[in-house]
C-alpha cells in the first residue's frame, strides 16, 4: 500500500519538477530583464537567502558592515531618551549586528564576526511568538509583522543569538524603507526592502567589499549554481550553535 | 394625512439641506493640501469617495502583502499616500503629513479618528531614499546598485540546505 503511494508520489513529483521547470524559464528571464523593478508577485519558497561569513577576513576592529547597517536601516537615526546614562543606551538602543570576538582560551587564537539574526529554518523566535508577529518569510527571512507585535519580547528571550533589539521610547525619525516605532521588536531583515526591489545583495555585503576584506556573502542557498553556494560546498562552515539544529541561513567559515 | 405629509418633505428638504452643508464642508474643504502632487490631479488612486471612506482597508491590505509576500509594486502604498500628499514649505523642505493642518492630520481630527500610521511610519517622502518601491518613482535608476539582478540562474530547489 504504501509502496503503491510512493511510486505516484515520485511520478507525480518528476512531473510537477518538469512543469516547474517550464513554468520558472520565462519567470527567471522576466525577473533579470525588469531587473530592478518593485516586486509584483509573492516571494516563494524556490530561494533561501542566507549568508556566509569568513572569520579569517574579518577584521578585528572594523565596524563597516554595522555603520553601514545603521545607515541602511535607519538606526543611527535613534536618539537617546533624555536623562538616561550613555550606559544604559549602549544596551538598549536597537542593534541589528554585533561584531563579537572570540578567544579560545587554550590556544589564544582570535576570532572576530559580525553577529545578526541567524535566519534559522526553524526560527525559535517564530514558535514562541503568541501574535503571529514573529515569521518567516517564503524565502527564508525571518523578520517581524511590527502591526502585530504586541512587544512582549517572549523572541528576545528564545532566541539563541541575541539578534533581537527592542524599541523602548517613540521614535520620530524613520526611512520609508525601515519603518520604527514604539513597543516592537525587529532584527535584521537581510535588507528585505533590498530584495523586493531586486537589488543584489546586503548593506552589510557591500560595505564589507568596499574596505577590501570581503569577508560577508549573501545569496541564495537554494540555487547550486550560486556563488554563496558553491563556497558552501567548497569549504569548511559552521553555524553557530549547530547544536540546537536550527538550520541557520547564516553560517561561518575558519571558527 | 396632508399635513404629514408636507412635515415630511419639509424634513426631508431640511436633511438635504443639511447633508448639502456638510458635504460642502468636507468639499469645499476638501483636506488635500495646495502645493502637494495631488494638489494636481483629479483623484487619488481610486475615486476620491472610494477613499474617503475606505483608504484604512485599502492600505491594511497592502501592509499584509508588503509584509509578508514582498510584494511593493501596488499603488495602495502607504509611502505612496505620504509621497502624493506632502507639501513643501517655503524654507524647501517637505511638511510631515501628521502636522496640523495637513492632510492625514486635518481629516482625522475632523473626523475625530485616531491616527497609528506614524508611529512608525516616515511622515516625509523617502527623497531618492534608495530601495522604495514606489512605483511613480524610479530611485534604483538612479542609484549606483540599483542595477543588480537578484534573480539569476537555474532553481532547482534541491540545494543546500533546504
Amino acid at each position: 500500500m504504501t509502496e503503491a503511494r510512493d511510486t505516484i508520489d515520485r511520478n507525480r513529483r518528476a512531473f510537477l519538477g518538469a512543469a516547474a521547470g517550464l513554468a520558472v524559464a520565462p519567470g527567471v528571464l522576466l525577473h533579470t530583464v525588469a531587473g530592478a523593478a518593485p516586486r509584483s508577485a509573492p516571494v516563494t519558497s524556490d530561494v533561501r537567502w542566507g549568508l556566509l561569513i569568513d572569520t579569517a577576513k574579518c577584521a578585528d576592529g572594523c565596524t563597516a558592515c554595522v555603520t553601514a547597517c545603521d545607515e541602511e536601516n535607519g538606526l543611527n537615526l535613534q536618539v537617546k531618551p533624555e536623562g538616561q546614562s550613555e550606559a544604559k543606551w549602549a544596551q538598549q538602543r536597537s542593534v541589528w549586528i554585533r561584531k563579537a570576538k572570540l578567544q579560545d582560551n587554550q590556544t589564544g587564537r582570535i576570532t572576530n564576526l559580525p553577529l545578526m539574526c541567524q535566519h534559522c529554518e526553524r526560527p525559535p523566535c517564530v514558535d514562541v511568538c503568541p501574535t503571529g508577529a514573529s515569521f518567516k518569510r517564503a524565502d527564508g527571512i525571518v523578520m517581524v509583522d511590527r502591526h502585530t507585535c504586541i512587544g512582549c519580547r517572549y523572541c528576545m528571550m528564545a532566541c539563541p543569538y541575541k539578534a533581537r533589539s527592542f524599541i523602548h521610547e517613540k521614535v520620530t525619525a524613520q526611512l520609508t524603507r525601515a519603518p520604527r516605532g514604539k513597543g516592537c521588536v525587529e532584527s535584521c531583515n537581510l535588507c528585505v526592502h533590498r530584495r523586493d526591489n531586486g537589488q543584489e545583495s546586503t548593506a552589510c555585503v557591500d560595505a564589507c567589499a568596499r574596505e577590501g576584506h570581503q569577508a560577508i556573502l549573501f545569496g541564495d542557498l537554494k540555487d547550486p549554481a550560486s556563488h554563496i553556494s558553491q563556497m558552501l560546498t567548497a569549504i569548511a562552515s559552521r553555524q553557530i550553535r549547530e547544536d540546537l539544529a536550527l538550520n541557520t541561513g547564516v553560517r561561518y567559515s575558519n571558527i | 394625512m396632508a399635513k404629514a405629509v408636507v412635515l415630511g418633505s419639509l424634513l426631508s428638504v431640511g436633511l438635504a439641506g443639511a447633508l448639502v452643508a456638510l458635504a460642502a464642508q468636507a468639499a469645499g474643504g476638501s483636506y488635500v493640501v495646495p502645493g502637494s502632487q495631488a494638489a494636481t490631479l483629479d483623484s487619488c488612486v481610486e475615486q476620491t469617495d472610494f477613499m474617503r471612506r475606505n483608504h484604512m482597508e485599502v492600505i491594511k491590505h497592502q501592509r499584509d502583502e508588503t509584509v509578508h509576500n514582498g510584494i511593493r509594486s501596488t499603488k495602495h502604498s502607504l509611502a505612496g499616500c505620504v509621497e502624493c500628499h506632502a507639501s513643501g514649505d517655503p524654507a524647501g523642505g517637505v511638511v510631515p503629513v501628521d502636522r496640523k493642518g495637513q492632510f492625514c492630520q486635518a481629516c482625522h481630527a475632523f473626523a475625530a479618528v485616531g491616527m497609528n500610521c506614524f508611529d512608525c511610519h516616515a511622515t516625509v517622502p523617502s527623497q531618492g531614499e534608495q530601495g522604495q518601491g514606489s512605483p511613480s518613482r524610479s530611485p534604483l535608476a538612479a542609484s549606483p546598485r540599483g542595477a543588480g539582478v537578484a534573480f539569476t540562474g537555474q532553481r532547482s530547489g534541491e540545494g543546500y540546505p533546504q
